[in-house]
């Protein structure tokens, strides 16, 4: 994304991204009731782009379906993240992306807890307690500028 | 248990936006709430209902955070996410802006008038407290600055009585101050909650401090006689309330007339405690009173008794929307 400048992480490893999603007679059926799972909010987040490189979160490894929980019945969702380095200035802002997306395609009811993977980032605790308080999340999505860095995460190429 | 919660009026008080906070007019008379979409709204009661009075807008030009009524119920103060706090006067039915308190380096969280009216108390994401002198000729002057938290600052609030002020903050603490020799100092540092506070309230006559978390809890702490040799005082946690609230505790009420216990949390629900009689005072003891686990379709923000009707309770959510509930014991 940054022509110039210095990546912190140069060379990361790319990950195969995973196929579209199988659909059976059983999703086509609108009688059926459909709780949202573990895989549609994989596909949400999937396609988010990292701040640095040109390559999605899938494919850079930082979101996998297995860390993704969803109880439709609870109206929770729970998502686990694993920045590409420890020391990666960029996890806040990819957890932030990551939740703005949540926040704007699931409906209101939802609670939506994105976190860092236990044990991959140097600032874990931190990280995790500012994406957890909605008031500061809030205030950070009222700055324009961060807010149009996050429209860039979440802008979709079309393929 | 459930029955012990009564909905009196739903109202859409900030459509499509978030309902930060609600807080009723020393006289229960009027109601203000105010929400992210840059408003403050003014209810009262017609007949039966409650009704909007007046829109207060077009001076913030960020979220309202908080809201605050003067003892007199003259002034009202707005603390917004712009980095200033507005003093509102009241002329009849009108609100018109009077002043705009300036110097917080950003979001402000929280305001609080002192039981006096002349002064007044504004909290920061910069990490401080400013504590501002107001006279007779409606001047606002910043008298100190309080740098005793190392984090964002989330609440501030006044002693029922004393010029006595408590802050609490995303560093898990909660700190005491008061003036000595002109000057203000933090007297204690209250330590126990493992995460965020988001708001406290004294009981009716001060004694004590309820407090709320991001870890899920309320606390109780107690003031005791400072210790021997040391001029500060001491504040002890004398009760945790845990296992009730599935989520963050947003905020926490402590009614001065019935000294019933309300609190607001991201599990949506509205819950009531009372204290027990208990054989040692150093040990109080409360219980689950009143539980209303879908209060609103989002996380409840806020919560205030109305200072002269006993038992009716007000809570506003997420959704933007303002409940009027009334508890029977």
């Amino acid at each position: 994304m940054s022509g110039g400048t210095q990546l912190e992480n140069a060379n990361p490893v790319i990950f195969e991204r995973s196929g579209e999603r199988l659909q059976t007679a059983h999703d086509e059926d609108e009688d059926v009731h459909d709780p949202i799972d573990d895989r549609e909010i994989f596909d949400m987040i999937r396609s988010i782009n990292d701040p640095e490189h040109p390559l999605s979160l899938e494919e850079l490894n930082v979101v996998e379906q297995v860390r993704v929980k969803v109880d439709d019945n609870e109206s929770n969702v729970h998502v686990e993240f694993t920045p590409t380095i420890p020391h990666c200035s960029m996890a806040t802002l990819i957890g932030l992306s990551i939740k703005v997306k949540l926040l704007r395609s699931l409906p209101d009811r939802f609670k939506i807890d994105v976190r860092i993977t236990p044990g991959t980032h140097a600032s874990e605790d931190a990280v995790n307690k500012q994406l957890a308080d909605k008031e500061r999340v809030a205030a950070a999505l009222e700055n324009s500028s961060l807010l149009e860095v996050i429209n860039q995460c979440l802008y979709t190429k079309s393929i | 248990m459930k029955d012990n919660l009564i909905l009196v009026q739903r109202l859409n008080a900030h459509p499509d936006s978030r309902c930060w906070f609600v807080c009723w007019s020393p006289n229960g008379t009027l109601l203000a709430s105010c929400g992210g979409d840059k408003a403050i709204r003014i209810w009262g009661r017609e007949g039966e209902s409650w009704v909007c009075k007046g829109v207060l807008e077009d001076r913030h030009e960020r979220t309202v955070r908080k809201v605050a009524w003067s003892p007199c119920g003259n002034y009202l103060a707005s603390a917004s996410f712009d980095a200033t706090t507005s003093i509102w006067k009241k002329k009849n039915d009108e609100f018109e802006n009077l002043v705009v308190l300036d110097g917080h380096e950003n979001e402000v969280k929280c305001v609080a008038w002192s039981p006096s009216g002349n002064l007044l108390a504004t909290c920061s994401r910069d990490k401080s407290v400013w504590v501002w002198e107001v006279d007779d000729d409606d001047e606002y002057e910043c008298s100190t600055v309080l740098n005793s938290h190392t984090q964002d600052v989330k609440h501030v609030t006044w002693h029922p009585t004393q010029e006595l002020l408590a802050s609490a903050s995303y560093d898990n603490n909660i700190c005491i101050y008061k003036e000595v020799d002109d000057d203000w100092e933090c007297q204690a540092t209250l330590q126990g909650h493992t995460s965020t506070v988001w708001s406290l309230s004294f009981s009716a006559t001060g004694e004590m401090l309820a407090s709320c978390s991001d870890d899920r809890t309320v606390k109780i702490w107690k003031e005791y006689p400072a210790e021997s040799g040391q001029g500060n005082m001491s504040w002890k946690c004398v009760c945790t309330l845990s296992g009730y609230h599935g989520r963050t505790v947003f905020d926490v009420d402590w009614c001065r007339l019935t000294g019933a216990l309300a609190t607001a949390s991201g599990d949506d629900a509205v819950r009531v405690f009372k204290e027990e009689p208990s054989p040692d005072p150093d040990q109080p003891l409360f219980s689950l009173a009143a539980h209303m686990p879908k209060a609103h379709s989002q996380d409840v923000n806020s919560v205030a008794w109305n200072p002269k009707e006993a038992g009716l309770l007000v809570s506003c959510s997420d959704s933007g929307d303002i409940a009027i509930w009334r508890f029977q014991d």
